[in-house]
């Protein structure tokens, strides 16, 4: 039964004896099925791609960041198809010179989606509503660092691991495979750390500030003055051992270890004069860093004393 | 006005979900056996050398409590406490008979939790939000967004679902934060300052929905607030904190004392024997410095006139009156004053 006035509008139930507003019986009991714990993650990850691949520029990004594999795709067909071009025939450093071209992608597409990742949330005291649910604060890492590791993979692992596939395909043996075992666990170890630190660093500045833009400025002044210091003490010492100092150099020297350069490659040399353990433990050292910032900034509140 | 054109958008609503109008209401069992929500043992909590929480040992029934205190008494620390926002130097909590420190996300998944500043999800309109937040409770995709529309048209933003919570207003935005608290049904909520910076309108109208929850949809929540006729008007329990401890605590209108009104008299005539005659007819005295007395009033005193008849409202004033003529004593000065929840926090915390 239904009664108005000017105002409201009521329903009457039969059996009650008060009206109650139309409002208040919007609200009910959920009855239905909850997930397990630990789950959380998937969801903040789906979310977070999803928000990325809504935006032109992005898909315009990541479209331009296979433009290399065309490249590639190209040589390795021509490399199978006309005897004459063999100069173009795929090696080992191939796929890794292809995973350093990359490079330039991963870190446009680092600060394109991971600055505001934490940042935005932060600006927004969204943290509090994430803490506030079921999940625990490793677990909201986990889901924005996925976020970012889902598209560095993108466009590092995906492409060079179908490089690969592309070269059985038009050689139509998989001599090449063969000859070449430690290519896959190599692209897969190479794009992982390639993704990974670039990932936590990420994230961990992002932890840092309200601002994803200040976020973006500071990564790439990292990426540049690292770099930058590195330059400055080769020119004055003439010892490549300083690249210990470089972000970017030390990742390349340990990825040139998992590819096995130079011993895959007779007229290369070590890139730089330094143990590729010193790299490894400085990558590891940068990943430790960021894991410990994001354990400090990643809270339900900031407390200042 | 015709009921065909005033109630069409509502009514069609109410069609559309029926089942949400025919679904019973969940009975809940009290969490423990006492009916105790929320229990601290002996928390303290600190930022730094700042003691924020001092040895606090508080118990909130079953129903609405209000969590109320002066500005930096501690109350948005203990409930960031019991969210395991804050780990406590000392003391044991424990949050719908589940402990605190050992299973933080079992009772994360059956409380929502309103924060006092503004928060959101960038990004995103309401719908998306409140759905999101409902799919991190635990809830399905689809069951989620199916909530969110439910909580959003409860909570009153029905029509600005759709749009981006950034370009909400500050009482649309307080609106969607219990959207967001609501959407997977807890059986427990903190409301940290609901009703800060809405209009007095909206004010009305977030407290009618929190009363109502507590009231009507079975929720035992926790409203921590300063505004102390907001606390009286949805709660019926009461927490007073003040300086990082519980200054008071217990059902609002035990604090208040007994029912019933206090009234300021000055009379002239016999004092002495018509103080005998109020403390025989069951009123208590007490005289002042000066010549104003205290009189005392109990409700069931009121209640009946000096013949025994029950009387209606406003008998307290006229059994006094009754009295004061029947004994030839003129009343010159007659003020009522009722306790509220205003002189209770007052003296809890020591105030004049």
């Amino acid at each position: 039964m239904l009664t108005c006035d000017v105002l409201t509008c009521h329903v009457l139930h039969v059996t009650a004896t008060e009206t109650m507003p139309i409002h208040d019986q919007s609200y009910r009991r959920y009855a239905g099925t909850r997930a397990a714990l630990g789950r959380s993650w998937i969801v903040i990850a789906w979310a977070g791609i999803r928000n990325m691949i809504r935006k032109r520029a992005f898909i315009g990004l990541m479209l331009f960041a296979w433009v290399p594999f065309i490249v590639r795709a190209v040589q390795i067909y021509i490399a199978s198809n006309f005897p004459q071009a063999q100069m173009l025939a795929p090696d080992a450093k191939m796929f890794r010179d292809f995973l350093e071209q990359q490079d330039f992608f991963v870190f446009v597409t680092t600060i394109y989606v991971g600055a505001g990742l934490i940042a935005n949330d932060r600006r927004a005291n969204a943290l509090q509503i994430y803490l506030s649910k079921p999940l625990l604060r490793a677990e909201y890492i986990a889901g924005k660092a996925a976020v970012l590791f889902t598209f560095l993979i993108l466009v590092t692992w995906v492409p060079a691991l179908l490089l690969l596939f592309l070269q059985v395909m038009f050689a139509g043996s998989f001599t090449f495979v063969k000859a070449n075992l430690f290519l896959f666990p190599a692209i897969t170890v190479g794009a992982v750390l390639q993704a990974l630190l670039a990932t936590l660093t990420m994230l961990a500045l992002s932890s840092l500030s309200n601002s994803s833009r200040y976020v973006g400025i500071l990564y790439a002044g990292i990426i540049f003055f690292t770099k930058a210091i590195y330059g400055a003490m080769y020119a004055i010492t003439g010892n490549s051992g300083w690249a210990w100092m470089s972000v970017t150099d030390n990742l390349s020297q340990v990825v040139d270890v998992v590819f096995r350069i130079p011993a895959q490659c007779a007229t290369c040399t070590p890139r730089f004069a330094m143990p590729w353990i010193v790299s490894l433990l400085v990558v590891l050292g940068l990943m430790t860093l960021a894991i410990s910032i994001l354990e400090r900034r990643v809270r339900g509140v900031e407390i200042v004393t | 006005m015709a009921c065909a054109e005033t109630c069409k958008r509502p009514f069609t609503y109410s069609l559309g979900t029926l089942d949400t109008v025919t679904a019973p209401v969940t009975t809940r069992e009290a969490p423990s056996p006492d009916g105790a929500v929320v229990q601290l043992d002996g928390v303290s909590v600190a930022y730094g050398k700042n003691r924020a929480l001092k040895t606090v040992s508080a118990r909130f029934a079953y129903g609405a409590v209000g969590l109320l205190g002066p500005n930096g008494a501690g109350k948005s620390t203990m409930l960031k406490a019991l969210l395991g926002f804050i780990k406590p130097t000392e003391g044991r909590m424990s949050v719908l008979g589940l402990d605190v420190a050992e299973r933080p996300l079992e009772i994360r998944s059956r409380i929502g939790y309103m924060p006092e500043s503004d928060s959101h999800i960038p990004g995103m309109n309401a719908v998306s939000f409140v759905g999101y937040c409902g799919q991190l409770a635990g809830l399905p995709a689809v069951d989620a967004m199916q909530r969110a529309h439910e909580v959003l048209y409860y909570v009153g933003l029905g029509e600005a679902r759709y749009r981006n919570v950034e370009t909400y207003s500050t009482g649309m935005k307080q609106r969607i934060k219990l959207a967001q608290a609501l959407v997977h049904d807890p059986d427990l909520l903190f409301l940290d300052e609901p009703t800060n910076g809405m209009d007095p309108k909206g004010r009305d109208e977030m407290l009618a929905l929190v009363r109502d929850l507590g009231h009507n949809k079975n929720v035992s929540l926790i409203l921590s607030s300063h505004l102390l006729p907001d606390v009286e008007y949805v709660c019926d329990d009461v927490v007073v904190m003040d300086k990082g401890q519980i200054a008071a605590q217990g059902p609002i209108a035990e604090l208040k004392g007994p029912a019933g009104r206090v009234f300021e008299l000055r009379v002239k005539g016999n004092l002495p024997a018509f103080v005998e005659v109020l403390r025989e007819a069951g009123m208590e005295c007490h005289s002042t410095d000066e010549d104003v007395m205290r009189v005392f009033v109990p409700a069931e005193v009121a209640r009946r006139s000096v013949a025994g008849i029950p009387g209606p409202i406003g008998s307290d004033q006229r059994a006094i009156f009754a009295l004061a003529t029947k004994h030839a004593v003129q009343v010159r000065h007659l003020r009522p004053s009722v306790p509220t929840l205003e002189d209770v926090f007052a003296k809890a915390v020591g105030e004049e």
